[in-house]
C-alpha cells in the first residue's frame, strides 16, 4: 500500500530542524529544549520502547508502520502501538499527551506539525493499563 | 471553411464587475458555509445517518453531468463536422471545465475530511466506480483542455477533430461513470436500474446545454455581439429535442419500476405520496422543468430570446429539482429488511426519512454555480473564448446552400 | 485476565484456559487463538448467530457495545451513531412482533468495500469488515451502498473515546465484531452482555472451523440472512425470522 512519503518527509524534516535548533537554542530559550526530547516526567517506565535519538527522528514511521499492521492484520503487539506511547508519556496530573505541558503537543506545537492522531485516538492513558516493560520483546501488559 | 473571429470581452464596464462582485459574493458566502459546517460538523446540516448525501450532492452531481454536457456543442462542431456550431466550441469547452471544477469544488468541499483529499488521490480501491470517477474527472480536464488548445492554436487546429473525438467519447464515458455512482447502489430499489447510465447522458445533453444558451445568451448580449436567428433557432430545436428525450426515459424509468411490483412501494413514493419528493417531482421536474419549457422551445413562444432565456433556466431548475428526487428522495425511502415484514427501530428503519436542506449546504451547492460561472466570466476576459459575432451571415456563409 | 489467557493459549494449554472461564460464557474456539504478533489468516472467518426466537425485549447487547466501543450521542437520534440497535419485526399479514439486533452484517461480498473509493473500507483476512479511519475521506459512499443501514456517520466532534477504539468526526464507522477484543481471544461485546444479561441468543465463532460451536449450531437447523437475495454471504445469520 502506498504510504505517505511525502508528509512523514516533510514532519521527519520540521523535526530536524527543530531538534537542531533545540540543540543550539540559548540559554533564554533553556526551558524549550527540555520540552522537546522525551525528557518529559515519564509516570511508568524508564526507558522508551527505542533509542531516544531514534524515537526523536522516526516516532512519526513507527507508529504509522504499526498502524497499518494493527488496522489490516491484526498484530496487536504494544511495543510500537500509539496507545503504548500515550500509556507511558501522558502527564500524570491530566493523564494527557496533549494539554499545555503535554508530551507530544508542546514538541508539536513548538514545530507547527499538525498532529492527526488524537482527532480519533484518546490522548488519555488508559486507566486500566497496570505496566509497560520496555525492552523485553513485546510489551507486556496486565488488565484486570 | 468559414473562419470565425474570436475576441476577449473587455470587462470594463461596471456590469462586468458588478457581475464579478455578485458571483464573488456567493463564493465568499459558500467558503464560509463549507468552513461552518467543516468546523462544527455535519450534524448542523439537514444531512443525517439517513440521508448521508444532500443538497451540496444534488448540486455537485447537477454541475458534473452538466459539464459533460457543456462539451456537446463543441463535440456537434468537430466530431460531427457541422460547421454552424464551430464557433460556438471554444465556449462549450471552457464551460465544461468550468462546470466540473464548480460540482468537484462542492463535493470535495462536502467531505467529512476535505483536508484528506491527497488520500482520495493516493489511495484507490479500483474496485470502487467512485475511484474511476476521480479519474474520468481529472482525465476530463485535461482532455478538455487540449482540446480547447487544438481549436485555439492555429497551428494545431488540424488535430482539432481527433481531439474532439477523443474527448466526446470522455464525455460519454464520464456520464456513464456518474450516473454508475448510483446504479451500483443494488440496496436502493431507486437506484437498483439500469435505465439510470443512458438516462444520465440523455439528462447531460439537456442541463449542459441550456446553460450553455443562459451563459451564450447573456455574454453575447452584455458583450453588444450579434446572435443571428440561425444559430439561435438551431440550439433552441435541440434544446426541446433534448428535454423531450429526458421526458422520455423518465417515463420509461418509471414504467419500467411500475412493472416490478417490488419497487411499487417506491414508485408510490416519489409519485404520489411522498410529500417533498413528490411536488418536487410533479412541479419541479415535470411540469417547470420540462412541460413549460417544451411549450415554449416548440410554440411560438420560442422566437422571443426571453422566453427562450426562460426556458432554458426553467431546464436547469428542473434538472436541480430531478437530482433532488433521485438523490435524495431514493434515500429517503427505507429500505426492506426482512419481506413481507415492517420494520421499526430507534435508527429510523422502516420509516421515511426526514430531511430539510439547511442553509449552509444550500449555499455551498450554489457557491459551485456561481465558481462554475465567475470561472467563465474571467476567462472570457483573458482569452478569446467568444465569437466576435454569430449574426446569420457571419455564422454559416453556407448554410443557405445546405 | 486477557493477557494471561492469550499466553495460556500461546502455550496451548486451552483446555486450562477454557477452565477457568465462568460457565455460561461462550468462548472463541481456542484452537484458533493467534498471538500478537501474528497475522490473521483467511482460514478463519468471524461470524455470529442470533436465536430471533430467544431474543425478547431487552437491549442488553446494544447497551454493552456502545459502552465498550465508547459510541456517545448527543441526543440528536438523527445523526447520532448507532453501531448495533434493536429492530422490531411485525408481519405484515398476521402483526405477530419479533425483535432483534441488526449491526454490520460483516458481509464477505461487502457493498461498501466495492463502493470505497480510497479502500478505507476493508475487509480482513478472517471476515471482519472495517473501516480503516486513517484513510477514511467521508464522503459516505459506503453509507449510500450498505443494505441493512449498518454505518453511521461521526457527525460531530467526539473526545474520550476508548484506547482501543479510535473514532472521530467526519469518518464513517460501524460495528467492528469488537476486533479488538477478537484479536486478544475475547468474544464481542454484544455476545458477552447477551449471555450474561440477556436471553443467551447469540453465538460467536469461527465459521470455517467444523468443529466450533456456531458451526455446529448453523449445520443443525435452520437460519437466513439478512436480504439474502442480494447475495453477500453475511457473516451474522439469523434464525427464526
Ligand atoms: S453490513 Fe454493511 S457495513 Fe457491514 S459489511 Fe455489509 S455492506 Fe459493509
Ligand atoms: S466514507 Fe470513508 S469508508 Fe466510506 S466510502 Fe467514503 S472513504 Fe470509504
Amino acid at each position: 500500500m502506498i504510504r505517505k512519503r511525502k508528509s512523514c518527509l516533510a514532519i521527519v524534516v520540521a523535526l530536524l530542524t527543530v531538534v537542531g535548533f533545540a540543540s543550539s537554542a540559548p540559554a533564554s530559550e533553556a526551558k524549550k529544549p527540555e520540552r522537546i526530547g522525551p525528557t518529559v516526567k515519564i509516570h511508568r517506565g524508564e526507558k522508551c520502547v527505542e533509542d531516544t535519538e531514534f524515537m526523536r527522528r522516526n516516532h512519526m514511521k513507527v507508529i504509522l508502520h504499526q498502524r497499518d499492521e494493527t488496522m489490516h492484520q491484526g498484530i496487536r503487539t504494544t511495543k510500537h502501538s500509539l496507545k503504548n506511547c500515550v500509556d507511558c508519556h501522558a502527564d500524570p496530573k491530566t493523564n494527557s499527551v496533549l494539554d499545555q505541558e503535554g508530551f507530544c503537543s508542546s514538541c508539536h506545537e513548538f514545530a507547527s506539525v499538525k498532529i492527526d492522531c488524537f482527532s480519533c485516538h484518546t490522548d488519555k492513558r488508559d486507566k486500566n493499563a497496570v505496566a509497560v516493560a520496555p525492552f523485553k520483546g513485546v510489551a507486556k501488559r496486565v488488565q484486570p | 471553411m468559414a473562419q470565425a473571429h474570436f475576441d476577449t470581452i473587455e470587462g470594463r464596464s461596471l456590469g462586468f464587475y458588478a457581475l464579478l462582485g455578485i458571483l464573488g459574493a456567493f463564493l465568499l458566502a459558500a467558503g464560509l458555509a463549507a468552513l461552518y459546517m467543516e468546523h462544527n460538523g455535519h450534524w448542523v446540516t439537514g444531512m443525517s445517518n439517513q440521508i448521508v448525501w444532500g443538497t451540496p450532492h444534488v448540486f455537485a452531481v447537477f454541475l458534473i453531468v452538466a459539464a459533460s454536457g457543456a462539451l456537446n456543442v463543441a463535440s456537434i462542431a468537430s466530431v460531427f463536422g457541422r460547421q454552424l456550431y464551430k464557433p460556438l466550441a471554444r465556449l462549450s469547452g471552457l464551460l465544461a471545465i468550468a462546470l466540473l471544477t464548480g460540482g468537484l469544488i462542492v463535493l470535495v468541499l462536502d467531505l467529512g475530511r476535505p483536508d484528506r483529499l491527497i488520500e482520495a488521490m493516493t489511495y484507490y480501491n479500483f474496485k470502487s466506480i467512485f475511484a474511476w470517477n476521480i479519474f474520468l474527472y481529472i482525465g476530463f480536464f485535461a482532455v478538455v483542455a487540449v482540446y480547447l488548445w487544438m481549436m485555439m492554436e492555429r497551428r494545431m487546429n488540424d488535430y482539432t477533430r481527433p481531439a474532439g473525438i477523443f474527448a466526446f467519447l470522455w464525455r460519454l464515458t464520464l456520464t456513464t461513470g456518474t450516473g454508475s455512482i448510483f446504479g451500483f447502489l443494488v440496496a436502493r430499489d431507486a437506484y437498483d436500474t439500469a435505465v439510470l447510465a443512458p438516462m444520465f447522458i440523455i439528462m447531460s445533453f439537456s442541463y449542459g446545454l441550456a446553460i450553455f444558451m443562459v451563459v451564450l445568451l447573456a455574454a453575447m448580449r452584455w458583450s453588444g455581439r450579434e446572435l443571428g436567428d440561425v444559430v439561435f433557432g438551431r440550439l433552441r430545436n435541440l434544446l426541446g429535442v433534448f428535454v423531450a428525450a429526458v421526458l422520455y426515459f423518465v417515463t420509461v424509468y418509471h414504467l419500467t419500476n411500475l412493472y416490478i411490483t417490488q419497487r411499487h412501494g417506491i414508485e408510490g413514493f416519489i409519485l404520489l405520496h411522498g410529500g417533498q419528493f413528490t411536488q418536487m417531482f410533479w412541479i419541479g421536474q415535470i411540469i417547470l422543468g420540462s412541460v413549460i419549457p417544451l411549450v415554449i422551445l416548440f410554440s411560438r413562444l420560442g422566437q422571443s430570446r426571453a422566453m427562450v432565456m426562460l426556458a432554458s433556466l426553467l431546464v436547469i431548475l428542473g434538472g436541480v429539482a430531478q437530482m433532488y428526487v433521485t438523490i435524495i428522495g431514493g434515500q429517503a425511502y427505507p429500505m426492506p429488511l426482512v419481506p413481507g415484514k415492517e420494520a421499526s427501530s430507534s435508527f429510523f428503519d422502516g420509516v421515511v426519512a426526514s430531511y430539510a436542506p439547511s442553509l449552509p449546504e444550500a449555499i455551498l451547492g450554489i457557491g459551485g454555480i456561481a465558481l462554475a460561472l465567475a470561472m467563465v466570466v474571467v476567462a472570457l476576459k483573458i482569452l478569446p473564448f467568444l465569437p466576435n459575432s454569430l449574426a446569420d451571415a457571419d455564422a454559416d456563409p453556407h448554410y443557405k446552400a445546405t | 485476565m486477557s493477557l494471561s489467557r492469550r499466553e495460556f493459549i500461546g502455550i496451548g494449554g486451552a483446555a486450562v484456559a477454557g477452565m477457568a472461564l465462568a460457565p455460561g460464557l461462550r468462548l472463541v474456539e481456542l484452537a484458533q487463538a493467534r498471538s500478537p504478533d501474528e497475522a490473521v489468516t483467511s482460514l478463519q472467518r468471524w461470524g455470529l448467530l442470533v436465536d430471533i426466537g430467544k431474543c425478547h425485549d431487552c437491549d442488553a447487547c446494544v447497551t454493552a457495545c456502545h459502552e465498550e466501543n465508547g459510541v456517545t450521542g448527543h441526543g440528536r437520534p438523527a445523526t447520532d451513531p448507532q453501531w448495533i440497535r434493536k429492530v422490531t419485526l411485525k408481519d405484515k399479514q398476521s402483526g405477530y412482533v419479533q425483535t432483534l439486533p441488526v449491526m454490520c452484517q460483516h458481509c464477505e461480498e461487502p457493498p461498501c468495500v466495492d463502493v470505497c473509493p480510497t479502500g478505507a473500507s476493508f475487509k480482513r483476512a478472517d471476515g471482519i469488515v472495517l473501516v480503516d479511519k486513517h484513510i477514511c475521506i467521508g464522503c459516505r459512499y459506503c453509507m449510500m451502498a450498505c443494505p441493512y443501514k449498518a454505518r453511521s456517520f461521526v457527525h460531530e466532534d467526539t473526545t474520550d473515546q476508548k484506547p482501543q477504539v479510535p473514532r472521530g468526526k467526519g469518518t464513517v464507522e460501524s460495528c467492528t465484531l469488537c476486533v479488538h477484543r477478537v484479536d486478544v481471544g475475547k468474544i464481542p461485546a454484544c455476545v458477552k452482555a447477551c449471555n450474561k444479561d440477556g436471553n443467551k441468543a447469540m453465538v460467536f465463532g469461527d465459521l470455517k472451523d467444523p468443529n466450533s460451536d456456531i458451526r455446529k449450531q448453523l449445520a443443525a437447523g435452520v437460519s437466513t440472512q439478512l436480504r439474502p437475495d442480494l447475495n453477500l454471504n453475511t457473516g451474522v445469520r439469523y434464525r427464526g425470522i
